[in-house]
């Protein structure tokens, strides 16, 4: 608690009004909520799939693929960067065939802050997804399947509505995750204004420079964090009441 | 197989689980309701899973209308099976409305919405509950669930309607409401049904035939009246509130009795296939048996012994007794005469029982 205290009590708000005008500061919110999103939708369209098979695939390695999957929970961010850069980077073991195939390259673009922050943030997803896959009623499947619904059927009609609340949940743990994600992204995308500096790379460069000015927008991430934790704390108020 | 189309339902099937074995053979005809009685564990809702689809045979074939839905080459999906099955606690999908729920077979038929809900409304009217369309069903009593899950499986137009312990989860008061009107609804639904449960009265008064399941399986497979009057073990017996005695026929129309004692049985009461040296069930109603706490000076009828009260029981405008000896029995008696014998638990009394209202009949298997 203190830290945040501290923050509170000592953080120049006055100035906040004039930062948050500055344009370098509203295109780095901007970049920051843009590259956020995306790593938040493409982490459901990979994440769901994915938590599917770790709940109910009866698969050999399936531990093994769980432990690999939640890995960059544990993982320190920048490991999780250069990890990036040697397999998507320019000379990496995949990123080399994407440059000469494709002529993409991530690293030090908008395109590689979504990438390191997917790979930070998307088992958050995946982990909440799972439990409620786990625990998701599959009397309710049965009763499907004996209606003559298909498999694709009972997930979209059956399991997929029981398990909004923890996909709610998920996504927002997911999109509070890759919204603050410093380590992987400086190291994967680098710096630059404007296609990848988001809001936590501009408070670490504002401090260099300005410390009060890091304070004030430090304040503006916090403001988002308890936002996310009140649309959380609603739902998982009201999630075993809708199942 | 010599099955033709809508010829109904027949198995002869055989589900392996770890120690337990369920092997049945058995037919349904349609338009039939098939009960099926057995204790807890006997494996009723074995075999439902196995007739829709959910667990696979180990062993033999199913065979519905002629098509074979599982055997050693083919096991037809569930999803794919024209069987529907109502679950116990009926499993309504909790976020969609009623009219949702009940459409959700049509539109796994890919039925458009419109007609899907078309078809709902219809089957709603049909049982009455169109007043309930729009609900969700946290908000439906026990009855109003039971009959939405009837109308969401029949709105799947199956040819094989599977019910397991449909009344089980109601109040004593609502299931005798539903009940009647269960049975109207399944003498219109022209497929085979089976309707299983463990209560004997519900068994009675729904079902056309009654296939009795113990311990994996058939014990017997007959009419209600049948099972009723001649019950085939004593677990069938004690459903249908008779005594049951299990023994060898012997010469003179006396049967040795398995658990000790005999009893004399009139040749005109056993039935026509029964032999000397036959293992034969006698079955005696408990008014049949008469108390006495001296033994019968003249003693007419031929089966007198000795037992000991060991309980009592207040049913309606009866008592009934449990006296143990050789055999043991239960004895229906008016409250008047329990007074009048000075009867109590624990008193020694003298029963006596005509040959002549014995039911006398062969053990099967």
């Amino acid at each position: 608690m203190l830290p945040l205290v501290a923050l509170l009590l000592r953080a120049p708000w006055g100035s906040l009004g004039k930062l948050l005008s500055e344009d370098e500061v509203r295109t780095a919110l901007r970049l920051s909520l843009e590259c956020a999103t995306a790593a938040t939708v493409i982490s459901l369209a990979l994440g769901v799939p994915l938590a599917w098979v770790l709940a109910r695939a009866k698969l050999p390695g399936l531990a093994f693929i769980r432990a690999v999957v939640t890995l960059p929970l544990v993982l320190p961010p920048v490991v999780g960067g250069i990890a990036l850069l040697l397999a998507l980077g320019r000379s990496g073991v995949v990123g080399r065939y994407l440059d000469q195939w494709f002529g993409v390259t991530l690293p030090f673009t908008t395109a590689g802050v979504i990438v390191a922050e997917t790979f930070v943030a998307m088992p958050f997803l995946v982990v909440t997804v799972e439990g409620a896959l786990r625990s998701a009623d599959r009397d309710l499947e049965e009763a499907a399947v004996t209606l003559g619904a298909s498999r694709l059927t009972v997930f979209a009609r059956v399991t997929l509505p029981s398990i909004v609340p923890s996909l709610l949940a998920g996504s927002i743990l997911c999109w509070a995750r890759a919204l603050g994600e410093f380590g992987a992204t400086i190291t994967f995308a680098g710096n630059f204004p404007g296609t990848t500096r988001t809001m936590p790379l501009e408070i670490y460069t504002q401090f260099q420079q300005d410390p009060p000015a890091a304070e004030a927008l430090s304040l503006v991430l916090l403001f988002v964090a308890v936002l996310v934790l009140a649309l959380l704390r609603d739902r998982w108020l009201r999630g075993p009441a809708a199942s | 197989m010599t099955d033709q189309g809508g010829t109904g339902l027949r198995v002869d099937a055989v589900v392996q689980r770890d120690a337990f074995r369920l092997e049945v053979d058995f037919a349904a005809p349609p338009d039939e309701v098939l009960g099926v009685l057995g204790p807890n564990g006997a494996g009723k809702t074995t075999l439902l899973r196995a007739l829709a689809g959910l667990t696979v045979l180990s062993e033999g074939v199913i065979t519905l209308d002629g098509q074979v839905l599982d055997d050693t080459d083919v096991v037809v999906a569930p999803e794919e099976r024209p069987v529907g099955l109502v679950f116990q606690n009926y499993r309504l999908f909790p976020h969609l409305t009623v009219r949702d729920n009940v459409a959700f077979s049509p539109r796994c038929r890919r039925l458009g919405r419109r007609e899907s809900r078309r078809i709902a409304d219809d089957w709603l009217a049909r049982l009455g509950i169109a007043d309930l369309a729009a609900r969700k069903p946290p908000q439906l009593s026990g009855g109003q669930a039971q009959r939405v899950a009837l109308a969401r499986t029949l709105a799947g137009d199956p040819a094989l309607l599977l019910l397991d312990e449909p009344l089980a989860a109601l109040d004593a008061q609502t299931k005798v409401e539903v009940r009647g009107e269960l049975r109207r609804h399944l003498s219109q639904f022209r497929g085979a049904t089976l309707l299983v449960t463990h209560d004997p009265l519900e068994a009675m008064v729904m079902a056309d035939r009654l296939l009795v399941i113990e311990d994996g399986r058939i014990v017997q497979h007959a009419t209600p009246a049948e099972v009723a009057r001649r019950p085939a073990t004593p677990y069938v017996a004690r459903l249908v509130g008779l005594n049951l005695y299990r023994g060898v026929l012997g010469d003179g129309g006396c049967v040795t009795l398995d658990d000790g004692g005999r009893i004399f049985v009139a040749a005109s009461s056993a039935a026509g296939a029964v032999t000397e040296g036959a293992r034969v069930l006698v079955a005696v109603r408990p008014n049949a048996i008469a108390v006495h706490t001296e033994r019968p000076a003249h003693a007419s009828p031929r089966n007198v012994w000795e037992g000991t009260v060991t309980g009592m029981e207040l049913l309606g405008d009866r008592v009934r007794a449990q006296v143990s000896g050789s055999p043991s029995a239960l004895v229906d008696l008016t409250p008047a005469a329990v007074a009048e014998l000075h009867l109590v638990e624990g008193g020694r009394v003298w029963l006596s029982a005509k040959a002549t209202d014995l039911d006398t009949y062969a053990e099967v298997g």
